[in-house]
């Protein structure tokens, strides 16, 4: 194989700059962690909504949450992210659509992350309607014939149980949501792959850059895998094995 | 205390209930029996309004279950319900599955709640377990703290859908001793059951279910003694023979 | 509501056969990366599931990698290693199917060992006693059912490699997001181009998931 190897690249100056190399990796990782969590607060407060719509006992509610889950689902991630940044802001009022292109601070930022939140909460949705489905309509009847309301019964009775059902499954989903900010290079957001990519064609290290920005990705799952991890740990119900009955 | 009207109910085309007609006294006790399919557990459940019903209606305490303008959860935090397979919150404890009605329906203070649950924790025998979870727990001690559940309710009338039904047999009977001794304390109770010792030791009237219909509804002694219809006939003759 | 008067339609007809293109190409990267990828997939599911525990392990190790990074980190590797390992330029569109197939096994070979683990153990003793070789058990009695339960996990997860053929988009490839927006900068409409685009993956992705759920229901009959 013809490549010339240089570990020690990280520690260079990079071309026409005084910053080092490592110093976009570490910029990278810290605009994937920015957009990453911002998006999964999006998506969990979201998708509890929707995916407890789903389940609603009205038409109307449980159709909007439906369509809500089946646009977010059927459209590439990518092809969300080129609509959010160019059709989106055409579509808003002339004055804050001019606001929106020249003036929004942190502009890609703000757009990944509602594109990304907005897109994983329809997954989320879909795992807390699993969720809720998986309980026995024993609980449901339950919590009624205490005389709670339907809205008491969800809030006490099948809210919290269903959570704690889906952490394994929202495991992933927080582990793919960083997969996921992946796809913000596309719309210059400065994260781990755009700074891969950057850092490749600039030093002209493509392995080393690469296995770098692969390290911190497993880095970025592993702390999303042990989080949690001790969030089931601290929610769980002693005797009860999680399974859908 | 409550009317059973004429209450007819259809799932699809399929006819669950057909003009059932019943009334229970303040006090009485009435055992529901008959063969699986009868449909005895969704009449029980039309009671409270959990199970819904086409035609005919149902009084309770001069409330009427269909009407639109009656608050259902208000209806259903005066009528306890205990179910086949207990359905304990599993996420609380024992005593806050006593005292997440009382306080967030009835609306009492946290300590007075707890204070009432424990009290009910130490009727059906279970004081110790207060601070364990269902999960925990055996069948019939978590059908125990069931029953405990809907009297920290304070309920004029009490339902039970197959109590026992999904106990292992040595559990069944410290569940009967609390439900006798409910009965002898004058509670009014609607029983769905297999279990024909605890109609004979404690209820007034028994009523008979043959596909939706009530086919027999008399004294415990007529019931027992002379069993006017065939099927009913048929019944006790299977399973008084265990 | 001004927007949509503003919308130029007319610059989508001319640009048809040029989406077409693109589509084509997208349609071809998802199939071969879904035949390659299952089959693929379903050896490594028997590596993983094989009693010869470095066999297991190597299996395990390149599945649990493959769903660990960005599918964007996949691309960009296996863009940058082939050509330096085989030493020959590799075009993007080459590139892009060795990737996906390669990438996709790894999900395929998840869904065809629960699959494989789904078909009761007493139908392969069943198959051992009437003399069968470990691969006739596999290939005749297991692997056919295995499928079958898993159909629709299968035809989901294909649904799913069709969206991600769009982060082509990272090497160049010319794929119906390409063409859109290429198409978009030769018209000066970017907007209508998205739009567009994004409607024709909802509708593919949309139909495809309503044949999925009414597969499910005839199998579940069948069963």
């Amino acid at each position: 194989m013809n490549y010339h190897w240089n570990w020690g690249i990280f520690l260079e100056q990079v071309k026409g700059g005084d910053e080092t190399y490592l110093n976009w990796l570490f910029t990278g990782l810290g605009w994937t962690l920015a957009v990453a969590l911002s998006a999964w607060l999006i998506a969990l407060a979201i998708g509890i909504v929707i995916g407890t719509l789903r389940t609603a006992p009205s038409k109307g509610l449980a159709w909007f949450a439906t369509t809500w889950v089946e646009l977010f689902r059927n459209i590439p991630l990518l092809v969300q992210m080129f609509l959010w940044f160019f059709v989106v802001p055409e579509l808003l009022p002339r004055e804050w659509s001019l606001w929106v292109k020249q003036d929004l601070p942190a502009k890609e930022f703000i757009t990944a992350t509602l594109c990304l939140g907005l897109f994983t909460s329809a997954r989320v949705a879909e795992q807390v309607r699993a969720g809720i489905q998986s309980l026995s309509r024993g609980q449901t009847m339950a919590g009624l014939a205490v005389g709670f309301t339907l809205a008491q019964t969800y809030r006490y009775v099948i809210l919290p149980m269903a959570f704690r059902i889906i952490i394994p499954p929202l495991t992933s989903e927080f582990m793919n949501i960083f997969k996921n900010s992946s796809v913000a290079f596309a719309i210059g957001v400065m994260e781990l792959t755009f700074q891969a990519r950057q850092m490749q064609e600039d030093s002209e290290q493509g392995i080393e850059t690469y296995l770098a920005v692969t390290v911190l990705y497993f880095i970025c799952a592993f702390i999303a895998n042990r989080g949690m991890a001790f969030l089931e740990q601290r929610t769980r119900v002693p005797g009860f094995i999680a399974s859908a009955k | 205390m409550i009317e059973i009207n004429n209450i007819s109910k259809w799932y699809g085309q399929f006819q669950v209930l057909a003009d059932c007609s019943t009334r229970i006294a303040k006090g009485e006790v009435v055992v529901v029996c008959g063969p699986s399919g009868s449909g005895k557990s969704t009449l029980i459940k039309c009671v409270n309004g959990l199970e819904s019903f086409e035609q005919g209606d149902v009084i309770v305490d001069g409330t009427s279950v269909g009407s639109p303008t009656t608050t259902l959860s208000k209806l259903r935090s005066r009528v306890g319900m205990v179910f086949q397979h207990f359905e304990l919150f599993p996420h609380m404890s024992i005593t806050e599955n006593l005292t997440i009605g009382q306080i967030k329906v009835l609306g009492r203070s946290k300590d007075e709640a707890i204070q009432r649950g424990l009290k009910l924790l130490d009727r059906v025998g279970l004081r110790s377990q207060a601070d364990k979870f269902p999960g925990q727990l055996s069948g019939g001690q978590q059908q125990r703290v069931a029953i405990a559940r809907a009297l920290a309710m304070d309920p004029i009338c009490m339902l039970f859908d197959e109590p026992t039904s999904a106990l292992d047999p040595e559990m069944i009977n410290e569940v009967l001793d609390v439900m006798v001794e409910l009965a002898n304390e004058g509670m009014t109770m609607m029983v769905v059951t297999h279990e024909m010792g605890f109609a004979r030791k404690v209820a007034h009237r028994v009523i008979f279910m043959d596909h939706g219909r009530i086919v027999e509804d008399a004294t415990k002694d007529d019931f027992f003694g002379t069993p006017r219809s065939e099927r009913a006939q048929l019944f006790l003759s299977k399973i008084l023979s265990h | 509501m001004s927007f949509f008067t503003e919308l130029d339609v007319s610059v989508i007809a001319p640009s048809l056969p040029f989406l077409w293109t693109g589509l084509k190409f997208t349609v071809t990267l998802t199939l071969i990366a879904m035949s390659g990828g299952i089959i693929l997939g379903t050896l490594l599911a028997l590596a993983r599931l094989s009693p010869f525990s470095p066999l297991a392990m190597a299996a395990s190790w390149y599945v649990n990698l493959m769903r660990s990074i960005p599918l964007l980190m996949v691309i960009l590797w296996f863009f940058l290693i082939i050509p330096l390992i085989t030493g020959y330029p590799m075009g993007a569109e080459t590139s892009a199917i060795i990737t996906f197939t390669a990438f996709e096994a790894a999900y395929y070979s998840e869904i065809m060992r629960a699959g494989i683990q789904s078909v009761p153990r007493g139908q392969v003793f069943a198959g051992q006693a009437i003399g069968m070789t470990y691969a006739q058990t596999m290939g005749h009695i297991v692997l056919p059912q295995a499928f079958r339960n898993m159909l629709p996990v299968l035809l989901t997860q294909t649904i799913i490699l069709f969206q991600d053929t769009s982060l082509v988009y990272a090497i160049g490839a010319k794929d119906l997001l390409k063409a859109a927006e290429i198409a978009g900068k030769n018209y000066n409409r970017p907007v209508e181009m998205y739009i567009f685009a994004a409607l024709i993956y909802f509708v593919i992705c949309f139909s495809l998931s309503r044949l999925v759920k009414h597969l499910q229901s005839r199998i579940a009959i069948i069963r």
